[in-house]
Parts: structure tokens; C-alpha cells; sequence
């Protein structure tokens, strides 16, 4: 029986017993409602076939009680549902898909594994139209208000997939503003837009009709040089936009919290991870609409509050596992055994594993081998290191599944022996072969042999290896003093450690001393004052003012870096090292800002209304030009923040001054998530919006208007009245860039991270690992990482100190005993190896013999490339030697 | 790519048995010795993988080291006459499982195409093996000459064919280095043979060095170190070396001491 598979959407078909998608986690089987038995209380065939008894038919969901001390809610988000629109023809028109399906369409776990597939005729569509903002910026019934924030980015993510798969499709997306303004993502749309055979139409859509023969969609849309078309397409993708998890309000009445008006959870401004009761905190797409980085940023965020809350009870459910002494086999002959895992019926029911098991007492230095049902089941691991100490064995062969998954546990294994873990060797017979060749057991027995026998030459030559403990010290490092550096300071504090905190000014608050109140109200003076406050008061917070940094060394755990500050020359020792340099203006040079004193900036702009300059509120029309700086071939990166910026200081000036005209010159208006409203706010109150293309930007000149009165002059074609207008503006603001900060480069040198090509800070992963750098011990938030909000730096800045927790909680920290080491004999002292590594870990070192390349273990990270760069086989990657790997493809010949 | 296989595994594509995958953790860290001893051990194929061009686990971009390798022996393999297409590089992320499978099938139905390695190319099996093995000794001499281009970033495809070209590995092969001491000029001062690598150096006090050709790395170290003022190490281009001299006439006799002597010359 085959139902609908819920993880590919419904594409494709499984069965009722089925492991849910291949990467979940546990990778184990279950069944789900479609049980014959559950619905109908027959069948019963897979507990009769179980010869481990593992199904329970009757088991039946538990109450649990589990005392806690913090909560974090973090129940995503649910895809908008375009049925609830009747004009999408979702469900009806075969070929109109959502991006949900399409998402899987893609996926070489998808239902067509991968392949591009039409459902209706099994074809490849050729012709393929994404329409934008479904269920997102809309006011009709159904839909949304607001912008999902995602949608924009996830649909030229599709198209350079589907391009990929094949070169020849045409990709058309239908869209509104193009917001692109996360971290990379402009140059990924200017990427996309260059793709052949790639239109972006920048139109409002209708889905047609349906071809009754060919199932081919129709769209009509309109483009101001052909007015309205219509167009048919194979495939139309929906791009749907999110919305708030299913339950939003069963959960909030279960745990007592308070939604917004979008049914989101309800933030605390300058604490977006609290929600209204204290010890419930919220990570992720419950915050709102949210892309994958700033998902990460919140969820280390909310571990670090709670840290904050129970950090007393840190390690408390911990215990430390003791092992014997190790002995030193280095210099015995190679006494190999293998064992070889049934894994059930994984590898069993399809290679002979009593067969290789014979085999493997037959190659050289084997002195046991035998088989087990499940090498890694508790009772299995344990024989393995019985057996170890009983046959004198001081190599382990296990043959059984991938190393990525339990390598470390055999590892264990050896060490329960007394024996070191890197004389443990693992021959993946399963993911390798069992299952791959489910259908040729005669084969894959055979290769199983090899696989063996390779794994075993390889272990002849494994050596021991030690890990070391290189101790923490507790302390951290926070480098800026503005409201990204100040939250992680406080929260690291707040969980017991002392943090020094350097600010290169005379004051604290950085960018925002500079910011009055945020487009959702919050006084952001009188916070920064309160936060200031606190810093000072904490005991264990140390302020270091009027900072520059003249030396930063040291690894993880143990940095010492030299300040020169107000307080004299201080070493500073610590653990960790959080960058929090934040971000510049940049100075336009554009538009006659610095000729004309009627041009200035946004944040000048803010700073006069804040001022209760008259002349700025009284006056009869203000014109504000986006993206100045910019989204062009100089910073090709989206500031993020100036278009609610903008929209910030209009609507303000319109409270204050409803007379004013105000213009803002826009190529995308980029208000995502919930700043939509305010932008629809702006254009309900008479702001007008008018679009520019970069080719054809705005002109500014001194003039005077018909009354003879001196006026700024702005001239701009208007795409949609299809010619240029003469705007008479008194003030002109421009929104000026966030440019990376001019201390950058020397903090990076300082600290050896690295920079991403606009000149930010580079993170270790851009989705995954968002606050860390590739360097250990060293971290990243706030604008120095890439612009943004103030609730964003914020989630951000206790996302730091999440991972600064989980490096300064422990006492120690294991560097791998995988790491190069220098033969200095062989060393000609070329340079090569510390060429081709990228953590800096290879220095040279004077000798009497010349100079010699010496690694620092600690800031190797075991790739090896050192390795098959250097002439003279002087450098070597432990753990896979020449020697180790040159073993495994003599013995891959096998015995001919 | 390992963990591209693994996915392969777990989503039970099924796929050809021939293939045996080696772990590295970086495809970067294939050294071009590791495919020509594949081969010389008569190895019909062999496949590089690595993750995706601009998407490294590391931030060191080894793929591009391991796609230059790739393409420089390449060029090697032609210059013993065999069939280029015997080696391939594939870049692939974790997630493509289905590729895994597909490049494994392609490249066994490619290689089973060219058939067994050496006798399909009309090449003697041991005459390949010799000079795979001579070869695999100039890899210290191919990875200094070529240390640069190794290291590149290729910006596409198209640069790839053109990037080592067949003239120059055979003028790589033609003008290999070796290193001779001038017998004349030795001093037997030990500074080449204490800083030789390989240990490749034979001499000791008030015996003329003498390099082992075969030990030889070809690195050029001795060259390097030998005191200007002596200027004992000379390097052949494409020529062989003269013979050493005979084991039992390698001993100085000094200027003051032939004075007086009167015997004997250094030749």
C-alpha cells in the first residue's frame, strides 16, 4: 500500500512504514496514520517480520512531566496556503505549484529525485513563471499584510537551480520590489538577472486558464512598453509567502504569551528573544517572518538568556567519563581485529558477512575477526573492547556503517582498552555498499572484502595520536562598544564571566547615539542610556574607553591582546573574542551633498527633526533618495536599513508637519517582515513613492522655483507615468550607505579572520554559523557582520554570546589529534605549505639548517593541503599519512 | 563527496559495484603521487571528488588545488599515452546524493569503454609501470616547477584545457633538473649533505660529496646552500650528469698537503 508522502509534499508516494526524509534525525523508521492496522486493525505484517520486536502496535501517546527552568518556544512558521485565494488555481490547474512543491521538485530527495517533472504529463517544463508576494503584502482577504522576507531570495534560488538542471529553460519571475537585502543576496539577484533566458517582470499577474489538452498555464500581466499581455507558461510557481505556526494561538494561551497583530509573537523592542512572561523566550520564524542567519542568531540568543537564567545549575546533569591508562603499542607488530556489523538486514541480508569474516583472518596482522548483529548496540561496543584487551589487540577494524556517524563512539571503544583512539579504522560497508548494491549480493560481498582489506593495510599504519586539553580561560574579550557589543557583554557577564569591554570612542553606543527612536517607536536614547547604565554597574564588566588595540595573539582559550586605552597599557588575557567594531556612513559625494547644506544625509536628517530644527519641519517639500553608495559596482550590497529609515523620518515629518511634500526616489522599496505596514502607513499619508532605474538616476540642481524662491531641483523619470518629472524640494536627504567600518582590515589582521568581498566581516558559515569565524574562539555580531535593525544587532549580539557560553562553560577545549606535523629534516624551507594554508598555522623558524616550517596544532584544521603541496613529503597530515593513504590504493588492487 | 555517497547510501540509489572510495578529508589533499601510483598499480580508473567550486568546508578552497592537479596530470597521463579521460574530477555538495550515483555510473561505463588500462593504448603493462614509477620520482621536481599554477583559482571551464598544455610537460620532462658536484670544486665542507632532505648526499670529512641520483629529489637544495665561494653544485637541464668518481679516489688531498707532497691530482 502506497499513501501520499507529506514530506514531498504529496508528490510522491511511501509507504505507512517509511523513515520520514533521508537526512532526519533520528534516521530511524516509524509509522505514521496510514497503518492499515491503526485505521483498521488488520495487517500486522511488520511485527511478525521484526526480528528484533522493535514495533509496537499499541502504544499510545504519554503524558510527561518535566520540571524546567526556561522555556523556548520556537514552533516556526507555516507556508501561506494558496487554496484560501481561489484566483491562485491552486489544486485546481494542475501545473501551479507552490515553491513548497517546487522545493522538492528540486531536491534529489524529491519525488522525482531531482528530476524537474511536470505532474500532469511527466515532462520537463521548458517555460517557467514564479509569481511573487503570494499571501505576502496584501490587504485582500486571505492574504497577509505583510512582506515574508524570504520569498524574493528562495524564488532566484530556484531559477539558478532550475537552470542548472537545464540550461535551456526560461525563467520568468513576476515580482514587485526585488528584496534583495540580506547579507550576499544583491549580487545573488544581479546573478540571477544575468542568467540567459531569465526575465524579471516587474508586474501584477492573473492566473488565466488553464490549456485543457497541454495543461499549460496562462498568466496576464502588464509592462509599461507592452501594456497588458498574456503569456503561457508550462509551469507556474507560487511563491508563497509565511505565516505563523498553526497553533500560534493555542500555544500562546498555553504558555500565557501575548501574539502581535499578525499572530506572531509579541517581542520586547530591545529584547526580540523575550516574550511578555519572564523565563518564556521565542527563536526563529515566531519572531516574524525570518530568513536562516537571523534564525541561528536568535536561537544561540535564546540558549544564552537561559544560560543567563540557570547558569548556576550549568553541568549539574553532566558526568565526566574516566578511562583507563593508555598503553604505548607504538612499537608492537600491528595485532589487528575486525569486526564485521549484520546492521540488522542492512549489510546481512545482502553481503555474506560470515564470508568476510573468514576472509579478513586471512590478510595480514589480522589476529581475530567476527561478526555482531549491531556493533554499535551498548552490549556490541562493550565486546569490542573485552575482546581488545582479551586478544591483545591494538588495532580496530569495525566494518559496519559511515565514520561521519559513529566513529567516534568505536573510537570510545578503544579507549575503554586502554588502547589510543586513532588506532581505530572503519570500513563503511553499508552506505558504501549494502545499500547501493541491494541487488547484486554477490558483488557487494566481494567488495566488502576490499573494503576490508583496504581498512586493514590502512590500519597497519595508523599511529597514536594525542588530543589535547587546552584549558579556557574564562574570560572574554568584547571588541566595540554599541549595542551589539554591549548585549553580549552584559549576557556573558550575567552568566558569571568577567568581559572586557573596549570601545574606541569616548563613549559608549556606537551607531546609535546617532538614532533617535525606530520605525516601531522605541526611544532609542533612553535605552541606550539604561543599557549604558547597566554596563557600568556590573561587577564584572570592564569598560575600556578611548581603546585601540596594538597587538592581539593566542588561540582559543587563551588570547592575550594589548589595549592602549584611558586606563594606561593594559595586557588583557581571555578565552574569547567578540567583534563588535559595528559600521560607517558613508559620506555621499553625490546629489551636491557637501556643495549644497539643503543636502544631507538620513541620519542628518533624523538628528534635525530630533533637534526641532524649524526650518527642516517647515519646510514646504522634502524629496529623499534611496540607495546612495550602494547597490552599485562600488559596495554591490543592499544597506538593509535606509528605506524604513527613509519611511521613519517621513512619516515623523508628515505627524509633524502634514503640509509637507515629501518624495522618496526608490529602485526597490525593501521594508520586509513586519515594516511592510509602515510603508503602506507612508503611502496612505500622501508620501509619495516614486521608482528610479540605476541607469537613469536622479538629478539634482540649485534653481529657483516660479515665485523666484531658491529650491533643489530634482529631476526623475517616472516609470509608471512613463515621463521625466521637475520635482522644487527645499531639502534633499539622501540614504546614505552603511559601509563597513574604517577599522575593519586592522581588526581583521589583528584577529586573523577574514572579510567577505564588500568588505564586512566574514562568518564561519552564512546560514549555519552566522556569529562564529572560521578561527576558533573568536565570534561576530552587530553591523561589523553585515547592516541591520536594532532588534536584529540585538539577536544577533546574544546569539555571540550563546557560542562564547558553550566555548567559556568548559574548562578545557580538545584540539584533534588529526593535525600536520613537520619532518624539519626533510623541510627545504620553500614556503609552500604556509601558502596554501588558509588559518595561518604554518610559520617558518630559524634554524641552524635554514629556515623550517613549523605548525601551530592548535590553528590547524586537518585538511591537508599543506600536505600534497609540499615537495619533499617534510609536512604531513597526521591520520592520513602518504604512507596511510598510499596503503589503502595498494591494497585497493586487491589480490591479483 | 563522502558525504554525497553517504546520502547515496541512505537514499539506497543503486549504482555500479566497481568503484572504492578513500576518505581525505579535502580533495585538495590528493597528491598527484596517490593517482599515479593508482595507475601504476593498474588501476583502470580513477575519480577526484570534492565539494562544489566556491563552496568549501574549510575556507582554503583545496577543490581548486585538486582540479589543477587533476588537470596537470592529465597532460602527464598523455605524455605516456594514456587515455586522459582514465581520470576525472567531480565537484558535488553533501546533499547531491543522486549525483554521487550518476558520476559513479558514468565514469565506470566511460572507463569500461576504454578498456583495460595500458592494453587498450597499445602500451607494454610493465613499460607503463616503469615509467609511472620514474615519474612518481620527479613529483618534488613537477610540484616546485609547477607551484604556482597549482595553487590557481580557475575562473571556468574553458580555461581548463588550456591551463597545462602538452608542450609543457613534455618540455617539463625534457629539461628535468639533476644536480652534480663538481668533484674539482667539493670541499667536503657537509653544509649540501647536512641540509639535503632526503639524505641523497654521500661524503664525509675530506671525502668528495657525492649526490645518489637515485635518492634524488631533484629540490635543488644543494645548490642553494652550497658556499658561494666553493660554487661545487652545478645543475644539468635536460642533460645526464657524469658518472661519480670511483668510491676509493674521493678523498681531498689539500693544496698545502700536494705541496708538499708533490703527488697526486684531484682528478
Amino acid at each position: 500500500m502506497q499513501y501520499p508522502d507529506q514530506f514531498n509534499q504529496a508528490l510522491s508516494k511511501n509507504k505507512a512504514v517509511h523513515i520520514y526524509f533521508p537526512q532526519a534525525i533520528p534516521l530511524v523508521a516509524y509509522i505514521d496514520e496510514s497503518c492499515l492496522y491503526l485505521k483498521e486493525n488488520k495487517c500486522r505484517i511488520c511485527e511478525g517480520i521484526c526480528q528484533n520486536n522493535a514495533i509496537n502496535l499499541n502504544q499510545t501517546a504519554q503524558i510527561k512531566e518535566v520540571n524546567v527552568g526556561a522555556i523556548i518556544l520556537s514552533p516556526g512558521l507555516e507556508p501561506f496556503d494558496p487554496k484560501v485565494m481561489e484566483e491562485y488555481r491552486y489544486g485546481e490547474f494542475a501545473n501551479v505549484v507552490t515553491s513548497m512543491d517546487y522545493e522538492r521538485l528540486l531536491s534529489s530527495t524529491g519525488p522525482y529525485q531531482g528530476e524537474i517533472l511536470r505532474t500532469s504529463d511527466m515532462k520537463h517544463p521548458q517555460k517557467i513563471a514564479w509569481i511573487q508576494c503570494v499571501g505576502s503584502r496584501q490587504v485582500t482577504p486571505g492574504g497577509n499584510s505583510y512582506c515574508s522576507a524570504v520569498c524574493c531570495t528562495y524564488a532566484q534560488k530556484h531559477v539558478i537551480l532550475t537552470k542548472e538542471h537545464n540550461a535551456e529553460a526560461e525563467c520568468t519571475i513576476f515580482h514587485n520590489d526585488i528584496r534583495s537585502y540580506g547579507k550576499d543576496f544583491e549580487r545573488f539577484y544581479e546573478r540571477t538577472e544575468q542568467l540567459p533566458g531569465v526575465r524579471f517582470i516587474r508586474s501584477y499577474t492573473s492566473i488565466v486558464k488553464e490549456d485543457p489538452v497541454t495543461k499549460n498555464v496562462s498568466i496576464r500581466y502588464a509592462t509599461p512598453d507592452e501594456g497588458v499581455k498574456e503569456e503561457e507558461f508550462d509551469l507556474v510557481v507560487l511563491s508563497v509567502g509565511l505565516n505563523p505556526p498553526a497553533d500560534a494561538h493555542g500555544l500562546a494561551q498555553k504558555y500565557g504569551i501575548e501574539l502581535n497583530a499578525h499572530h506572531f509573537c509579541k517581542l520586547n523592542p530591545v529584547n526580540p528573544i523575550e516574550t511578555n512572561r519572564p523565563g518564556i523566550f521565542v527563536s526563529g520564524a515566531f519572531q516574524g517572518p525570518t530568513d536562516i542567519p537571523e534564525s541561528v542568531f536568535s536561537a544561540s540568543g535564546a540558549s544564552s538568556q537561559c544560560g543567563e537564567l540557570l547558569d548556576y545549575r550549568r553541568g549539574n546533569l553532566a558526568r565526566e567519563r574516566t578511562y583507563p591508562l593508555e598503553k604505548d603499542v607504538s612499537q608492537e607488530e600491528p595485532r589487528i581485529g575486525v569486526f564485521v556489523c549484520h546492521c540488522g538486514a542492512n549489510i546481512g541480508r545482502i553481503v555474506n558477512v560470515p564470508a568476510t569474516v573468514e576472509y579478513a583472518l586471512t590478510l595480514p596482522h589480522v589476529v581475530y575477526a567476527q561478526e555482531q548483529l549491531f556493533s554499535c548496540a551498548t552490549n556490541s561496543a562493550k565486546e569490542i573492547t573485552d575482546i581488545t584487551k582479551e586478544k591483545g589487540l591494538n588495532r580496530v577494524v569495525v566494518a559496519a556503517c559511515s565514520p561521519r556517524t559513529l566513529e567516534p563512539l568505536f573510537r570510545d571503544t578503544l579507549r575503554e582498552a586502554g588502547i589510543n583512539q586513532y588506532y581505530y579504522e572503519m570500513a563503511n560497508i553499508r552506505e558504501h555498499n549494502s545499500w547501493v548494491h541491494a541487488k547484486e549480493k554477490e558483488a557487494a560481498t566481494q567488495k566488502a572484502k576490499d573494503i576490508i582489506r583496504m581498512s586493514v593495510a590502512r590500519a597497519c599504519h595508523l599511529g597514536p595520536l594525542q588530543e589535547f586539553d587546552l584549558p579556557v580561560n574564562k574570560t572574554a574579550l568584547v571588541v566595540g562598544g554599541g549595542i551589539a557589543g554591549m548585549n553580549c557583554a552584559l549576557s556573558i557577564a550575567n552568566q558569571g564571566h568577567q568581559v572586557y569591554l573596549l570601545e574606541r570612542d569616548t563613549h559608549l553606543g556606537g551607531m546609535a547615539r546617532k538614532i533617535h527612536h525606530t520605525l516601531e517607536g522605541l526611544d532609542v536614547q533612553a535605552y541606550l542610556r539604561d543599557l549604558t547604565g547597566k554596563i557600568y554597574q556590573h561587577p564584572l564588566v570592564h569598560v575600556y574607553t578611548d581603546a585601540v588595540i596594538t597587538e592581539a595573539t593566542g588561540y582559543v582559550g587563551n588570547f592575550v591582546t594589548k589595549v592602549q586605552s584611558e586606563r594606561g597599557v593594559a595586557e588583557l588575557k581571555h578565552g574569547a573574542a567578540v567583534i563588535a567594531i559595528g559600521a560607517d556612513v558613508y559620506t555621499p559625494t553625490e546629489y551636491l551633498y557637501g556643495a549644497d547644506d539643503r543636502v544631507i544625509t538620513h541620519l542628518e536628517l533624523e538628528q534635525q527633526i530630533a533637534n526641532g530644527n524649524e526650518k527642516v519641519i517647515n519646510a514646504a517639500s522634502l524629496v529623499i533618495i534611496q540607495c546612495v553608495g550602494c547597490r552599485n559596482e562600488d559596495r554591490n550590497y543592499c544597506s538593509r536599513v535606509c528605506c524604513s529609515e527613509s519611511i521613519k523620518n517621513a512619516l515623523q515629518l508628515k505627524e509633524l508637519n502634514p503640509e509637507m511634500d515629501i518624495y522618496i526616489l526608490f529602485r526597490d522599496m525593501r521594508t520586509y517582515g513586519f515594516q511592510e505596514d509602515y510603508y503602506r502607513e507612508a503611502a496612505s499619508k500622501d508620501v509619495k513613492f516614486i521608482r528610479y532605474e540605476p541607469h537613469d538616476q536622479p538629478q539634482v540642481e540649485a534653481a529657483e522655483d516660479e515665485d523666484g524662491r531658491p529650491v533643489l531641483r530634482v529631476t526623475v523619470t517616472d516609470y509608471i507615468l512613463g515621463k521625466k518629472l521637475e520635482l522644487d524640494a527645499d531639502l534633499i536627504a539622501l540614504a546614505a550607505a552603511v559601509i563597513p567600518s574604517a577599522a575593519t582590515k586592522e581588526v581583521a589582521e589583528l584577529f586573523k579572520v577574514t572579510l567577505s568581498p564588500d568588505g564586512f566581516f566574514k562568518e564561519a558559515h552564512v546560514k549555519l554559523r552566522p556569529v562564529e569565524f572560521g578561527t576558533d574562539g573568536v565570534y561576530l555580531c552587530g553591523l561589523a557582520h553585515y547592516p541591520k535593525h536594532i532588534p536584529e544587532t540585538i539577536n544577533q549580539a546574544y546569539g555571540a554570546a550563546g557560542r562564547v557560553l558553550t566555548l567559556l562553560a568548559h574548562d578545557t577545549v580538545i584540539a584533534s589529534g588529526s593535525v600536520c606535523e613537520v619532518d624539519e629534516k626533510r623541510c627545504m624551507g620553500c614556503g609552500a605549505c604556509i601558502a596554501a594554508c588558509a588559518y595561518g598555522a604554518i610559520e617558518f623558524r630559524k634554524t641552524r639548517q635554514g629556515k623550517k616550517a613549523v605548525v601551530n596544532p592548535v590553528l590547524c584544521k586537518g585538511d591537508g593541503l599543506c600536505n600534497a603541496k609540499c615537495p619533499t613529503g617534510a609536512i604531513s597530515l597526521l591520520h592520513f599519512t602518504d604512507e596511510q593513504l598510499l596503503s589503502q590504493i595498494d591494497a585497493a588492487v586487491g589480490d591479483v | 563527496m563522502y558525504g554525497a555517497a553517504d546520502l547515496a547510501g541512505v537514499s539506497r540509489l543503486q549504482y555500479t559495484t566497481e568503484m572504492k572510495l578513500i576518505r581525505v578529508m579535502c580533495s585538495g589533499r590528493v597528491d598527484l603521487a596517490y593517482v599515479l601510483r593508482a595507475f601504476s598499480n593498474g588501476m583502470d580508473g580513477v575519480l577526484i571528488g570534492g565539494c562544489r567550486l566556491n563552496e568549501c568546508n574549510y575556507t582554503t578552497h583545496g577543490n581548486y588545488h585538486a582540479l589543477n592537479m587533476v588537470l596537470l596530470c592529465k597532460r602527464i597521463m598523455e605524455h605516456v599515452g594514456l587515455n586522459p579521460a582514465r581520470l576525472r574530477i567531480e565537484f558535488m555538495s553533501g546533499s547531491e546524493g543522486n549525483l554521487f550515483a550518476e558520476v559513479v555510473n558514468d565514469f565506470v561505463k566511460q572507463v569500461k569503454m576504454l578498456g583495460p588500462l595500458a592494453q587498450s593504448e597499445g602500451i607494454d603493462k610493465n613499460e607503463l609501470k616503469s615509467q609511472l614509477e620514474e615519474i612518481t620520482k620527479l613529483v618534488t621536481y613537477i610540484k616546485l616547477m609547477k607551484g604556482d599554477k597549482l595553487t590557481a583559482r580557475l575562473e571556468n571551464p574553458e580555461e581548463y584545457n588550456e591551463f597545462f598544455t602538452s608542450d609543457e610537460i613534455d618540455s617539463l620532462f625534457r629539461e628535468v633538473n639533476s644536480y652534480y658536484i663538481e668533484p674539482g670544486k667539493c670541499q667536503a665542507c657537509m653544509i649540501c649533505a647536512k641540509r639535503c632532505p632526503v639524505e641523497a648526499i654521500i661524503g664525509g670529512k675530506n671525502q668528495i660529496h657525492v649526490i645518489d641520483q637515485d635518492k634524488c629529489i631533484k629540490c635543488g637544495t644543494c645548490l642553494e646552500v652550497c658556499p658561494a665561494r666553493f660554487g661545487a653544485v652545478t645543475k644539468f637541464s635536460g642533460a645526464p650528469v657524469p658518472p661519480p668518481m670511483p668510491e676509493g679516489e674521493r678523498t681531498i688531498v689539500r693544496k698545502s698537503k700536494e705541496k708538499m707532497s708533490e703527488i697526486g691530482s684531484i682528478n
